[in-house]
């Protein structure tokens, strides 16, 4: 038997509070693509923070070829041949391509070799890309190709790869495996993480799967059913979303022109935005991250404000309003940033439950705040949402990701809303957290709330949307039936294979 | 009235001595800047500068002694800022004031034996031919080192962000620090060296005030200037060329009033001392107008948290 290329064993590593890693151990083989699978908070950043040199384990060895490896910083890793893409991209937006590139590279040549360099590899890879463009200006899939050439740049033997296609259309994501599959042809071994268990069949030789922090499994994905390896991740039997009926009412929100100005500078404007939505129907927004979905929802919720008649709520113009007069119209939103943006972060889940219900649950009067009606609205959300707390008075900033998206979604949804506007609802939630999620959205859209869920994941859309339109560069498709659309049909509506005819000189 | 007595060459050589100062405190807080840290405490770095020099060339007679002193002096209380943000995570703008009410009364208790005191001269530099152009020569080049090394720092300060790998850490530090971090680099480590690097530069343009420009140490003789080199940071859009422009044109505008109101035009002395304020923010404001924006990790703290 050949050595594995890496050997992990008996990694563990502790945190506060929780163990990230119990002896993990598994092996990659030289040019293998390795899949890592499993739930967010499963323990997999963790684990290749620790290949990579950000984390030092605890305990347990790496053997790289035969040979103990435990870098020290992530140079020593790069040294040693290995080489990570980051899931949020490690990219210095003011910054140019080819800088970005050398800040990634241990003896990086004069900028115009580099350049040439650059130009070089990403047509040999079939990833076009200027090297003195400004990155802020790159669509997600540009940025993840300045990620992979500074990868291979330095001709890595292990390519590290955590969730790579969560913000890429259908159709990058076939370029990018096109590109991975031919690394591997070449002898690099890849190590894949994801959670989504097709991408892993279609790709990966062999897959370990992760959950909370343990080795729960092997196996060769294309032998296994997807839903085999979700349950071995999730641990127990998922739940698929029902829905009944599917009856609409009335136009409830109605836009029509709405052309809006981004109010940031790397932001994408909205151009002559047009749609309709029923009660109780729902509407799925896809479309890569980037091409105007939070600019869609400050207009929708009354953070930037556009020409009133732009938007109608049940014929009323309200274009010209702002979030709070919105919200006691009966038009909720739930944005995808949870804190910061959804949660004051450091306040207390009453008070963050009391920012957004004050007007439609009657919790203020006369300038005074009604706390008793406010933490009993608090507990509700929690008991209804399954949000796992202590208590209504532990600081937003204190709840993990999952809980804190069932926290924010729960406290609109138990407003009772006529119009619910949701970005990336499910975003970094573990399945089971998800699915209520959904359910709770479908229920709210059976009760003849018209909800617009705009999101990245396009199962999900697929999955809870009546109507399906794409955002892309801040123009919307005309939404068409969920029901019969095929993944090339949405592919091209959401711009095909975005940004690929940017890159001329 | 008589705008006879104004002497163009002169006036047009006390400019660039004026400018100096503020050149050098300027050029200093732009890398700190540039490496993502606000450090307000420019004011208290610059007087404990002054008074470090000041006293130590007094002591030494020697005024190149007395620059060292004071560059070190800047650095040493800089330190402390870095002791307060870098290590405690402290938050920086109160860090920066602390450190500026600090520096004031630490200098004038350092300077009480030194009031009315007279240091030794620098003197002039003179390369034989050049100095001795007419009109040009006085204006360009017959002043004191010190000039010239603020003028020197501009242009490496301009050249090592521009073109080495050291600048493009900094930025890339200032830009992004997870990133940076998630890399392999010492944000941390880079940072204080930033910051030392301000507090040095902060400290030679105090020194400049007490032992060139005016030449003697009075109390809080720094007299806000700190503040405008912050200010003027922001608005030279964090390029060392446009901080040098805005230097020498709040320099040259000072001086240019000090001769008006010397002269006696019938402008009101309060719109004459506020001129140089106003006409230099409107130009940079003018020229900030292009896409250059603050670095994006600005006075944000960083802690390597994972």
């Amino acid at each position: 038997m050949t050595t594995p290329l890496l050997s992990l064993q008996g990694l563990t590593k502790a945190y506060p509070g929780v163990v990230a890693n119990d002896q993990v151990s598994f092996d990659i083989g030289e040019g293998e693509v390795h899949a890592l699978l499993g739930e967010n908070g499963a323990g997999k950043s963790t684990l290749v923070k620790m290949i990579y040199g950000l984390v030092k384990p605890d305990s347990g060895t790496m053997l790289l070829r035969g040979q103990p490896f435990a870098p020290p910083e992530p140079r020593a890793a790069r040294a040693d041949g290995i080489a990570m893409v980051f899931q949020h991209f490690s990219l210095f937006d003011a910054l140019n391509v080819a800088e970005n590139i050398a800040l990634g590279m241990e003896n990086p040549p004069p900028m115009g070799d580099l350049a040439s360099r650059i130009r070089e590899v990403s047509e040999t890879y079939g990833l076009p890309l200027d090297p003195f463009r400004t990155v802020g200006d790159l669509s997600a899939g540009e940025r993840q190709r300045v990620e992979i050439i500074r990868c291979l740049l330095q001709d890595p033997k292990l390519l590290i790869m955590d969730e790579p296609t969560s913000v890429l259309t259908p159709q990058e994501v076939e370029i990018l495996f096109e590109t991975l599959n031919k690394l591997r042809s070449e002898g690099t071994s890849i190590l894949y993480i994801s959670h989504k268990l097709e991408e892993i069949r279609t790709l990966c030789d062999h897959a370990t799967i992760l959950r909370l922090g343990k080795n729960v499994g092997e196996c060769i994905p294309s032998e296994t059913s997807a839903r085999d390896m979700a349950e071995m991740m999730v641990g127990t039997i998922l739940q698929t979303p029902e829905r009944s009926g599917r009856e609409f009412g009335d136009v409830a929100l109605d836009v029509s022109g709405l052309s809006v100005p981004s109010p940031s500078d790397f932001g994408t404007t909205l151009k002559n935005v047009h749609m309709k939505v029923r009660k109780g129907e729902v509407l799925g927004i896809g479309g890569v991250a980037g091409n105007g979905q939070d600019e869609l929802l400050g207009v929708l919720s009354g953070e930037i404000q556009t020409a009133a008649d732009a938007i109608r709520f049940n014929g009323q113009a309200i274009g010209k309003l702002g979030p709070t007069a919105r919200r006691k119209l009966g038009v909720l939103t739930a944005p995808e940033e949870r804190l910061g943006h959804a949660a004051a972060p450091d306040m207390s889940l009453t008070e963050n439950a009391l920012l957004t219900g004050s007007v439609r649950e009657g919790l203020e009067s006369n300038g005074f705040l009604k706390w008793a009606e406010t933490q009993s609205f608090a507990k509700k959300i929690i008991e209804s949402f399954d949000v796992r707390t202590p208590g209504p008075e532990n600081a937003a900033r204190s709840l993990s990701g999952g809980n804190l998206q069932k926290f924010v979604i729960g406290r609109e949804v138990l407003q009772n809303p006529d119009v619910l506007v949701v970005n990336q609802p499910t975003w970094g939630v573990d399945a089971a957290a998800a699915a209520s999620i959904r359910q709770a959205i479908l229920d709210l859209a059976a009760k003849g709330t018209a909800v617009v869920c705009i999101s990245q994941d396009l199962d999900e859309l697929m999955e809870i949307s009546d109507s399906f339109a794409a955002l892309n560069e801040g123009r919307l498709s005309a939404p068409r039936e969920t029901t019969g659309l095929t993944v090339d049909e949405i592919g091209l509506m959401m711009g095909g294979a975005h940004g690929m005819e940017v890159a001329h000189v | 009235m008589d705008l006879g007595e104004i002497n163009p060459v002169l006036l047009l050589a006390s400019l660039m001595v004026a400018a100096t100062p503020l050149l050098l405190a300027a050029i200093g807080e732009l890398v700190v800047e540039k490496a993502g840290v606000l450090n307000l405490g420019v004011e208290g770095m610059m007087i404990v500068g002054a008074i470090s020099g000041f006293a130590i060339s007094v002591e030494t007679g020697s005024p190149w002694l007395g620059f060292i002193a004071a560059a070190i002096g800047g650095a040493v209380l800089s330190l402390l800022f870095v002791l307060l943000t870098q290590v405690a995570l402290a938050n920086q703008v109160a860090s920066g004031l602390a450190l500026t009410l600090f520096g004031l009364g630490f200098s004038a208790l350092l300077g009480q034996s030194y009031v009315g005191v007279k240091p030794p001269s620098m003197g002039d530099i003179h390369i034989p031919v050049i100095s001795d152009i007419p009109v040009i020569g006085p204006i360009l080049f017959q002043h004191d080192p010190i000039l010239y090394v603020g003028i020197a720092l501009t242009a490496t300060v301009w050249a090592v962000l521009k073109y080495t790998r050291v600048g493009l850490i900094l930025r890339a530090v200032g830009e992004n620090h997870d990133a940076a971090h998630a890399l392999g680099y010492k944000v941390i480590k880079i940072r204080i060296m930033a910051i030392l690097f301000g507090g040095a530069c902060a400290g030679l343009g105090g020194a400049y005030i007490s032992l060139i420009r005016v030449p003697q140490w009075t109390e809080g003789m720094t007299a806000g200037v700190g503040w405008i080199a912050l200010a003027l940071v922001v608005f030279a859009s964090w390029k060392p060329w446009r901080a040098l422009l805005g230097a020498y044109l709040f320099g040259g505008i000072t001086v240019l009033q000090l001769n008006l109101q010397a002269a006696g035009v019938a402008i009101p002395v309060e719109y004459l001392a506020m001129s140089p304020y106003i006409i230099t923010i409107l130009v940079l404001v003018i020229l900030s107008a292009d896409k250059s924006s603050a670095p994006a990790s600005l006075g944000r703290i960083f802690h390597a948290s994972h």
